[in-house]
């Protein structure tokens, strides 16, 4: 006897039964597709940054496989003199299979002395880390980096 | 206000003028992500550090901005060009409104 039909048996109308299997399929559902992809990561990155960032000047420098995914250092490192006409002025990470694409945004200025910042994140799964640059000239510049994962590092 | 959130910063004591230096900070905090379930199967709430700044005798100099993705007890490290003695002044902002701060004292010679 079909699930449908035994919702029915108890009082519902047919039409009624089958909104609700639907309802609870797609609620299973959700958690599947509630995971960043490369074009949610993408977007994100370009809800920050405006220019189109080109490939250069940007190093990721990380563990090629992720020893703990719950904790994964990352270097970052901008080719800038970082002088007062020429400087990095933010840094923004995103990883494209996470949970949330979202990993940190840090605001630089010619004080910084070196564009270069270390932090240790979470990955869930193998995935791309994606770093954007913002120069003060306004340009933008951009380095992906591939890590495998073995072990998550999300609760999951 | 998360307990025991206890800030640790690395400063080179010394420094020359104009010497770029690393400053590498840590502090405790469990960075809860929002992603995990209790043992009812309950989605544990975000709360997170979100937010780190960083100012040289009252001059911003650095801030980071973090997500969940970012590790429990969170390591950040950074440059600054040394210029003059004083203080830098470190604050964590977390997600419940508290602000976990600390200060270093760096000479410049």
């Amino acid at each position: 006897m079909s699930p449908i039909t035994n919702l029915a048996r108890e009082g519902l109308n047919r039409r009624q039964a089958v909104a609700l299997g639907l309802g609870g399929i797609a609620a299973a559902m959700a958690p599947l597709n509630a995971r960043a992809t490369p074009e949610s990561a993408r977007k994100l990155l370009s809800d920050m940054v405006k220019t189109e960032p080109k490939a250069g000047k940007v190093q990721i420098k990380t563990q090629e496989i992720a020893e703990n995914g719950n904790t994964v250092p990352v270097t970052i490192t901008v080719d800038s003199p970082m002088t007062d006409k020429d400087y990095v002025k933010a840094i923004h990470v995103v990883a494209d299979r996470n949970p949330l694409p979202g990993v940190a945004s840090f605001s630089l200025n010619p004080a910084s002395g070196k564009a270069e910042v270390q932090f240790r994140m979470r990955m869930a799964e193998t995935q791309n880390i994606i770093a954007v640059a913002e120069m003060s000239d306004g340009s933008a510049w951009t380095a992906t980096r591939e890590v495998k994962v073995t072990i998550g590092g999300c609760g999951g | 206000m998360a307990e025991n959130v206890k800030p640790r910063i690395r400063v080179p004591n010394n420094a020359k003028r104009g010497e770029v230096i690393e400053i590498k900070t840590l502090v405790s905090h469990p960075m809860e992500s929002g992603q995990r379930k209790n043992a009812q199967g309950q989605t544990i709430p975000r709360k997170i550090i979100n937010r780190m700044s960083v100012t040289y005798n009252g001059k911003p100099v650095f801030e980071a901005k973090l997500e969940p993705a970012i590790s429990a007890n969170p390591y950040i490290s950074f440059f600054i060009k040394a210029t003059e003695s004083g203080e830098l002044a470190f604050a964590w902002t977390d997600d419940d409104g508290s602000v976990y701060k600390a200060t270093q004292q760096i000479t410049v010679s």
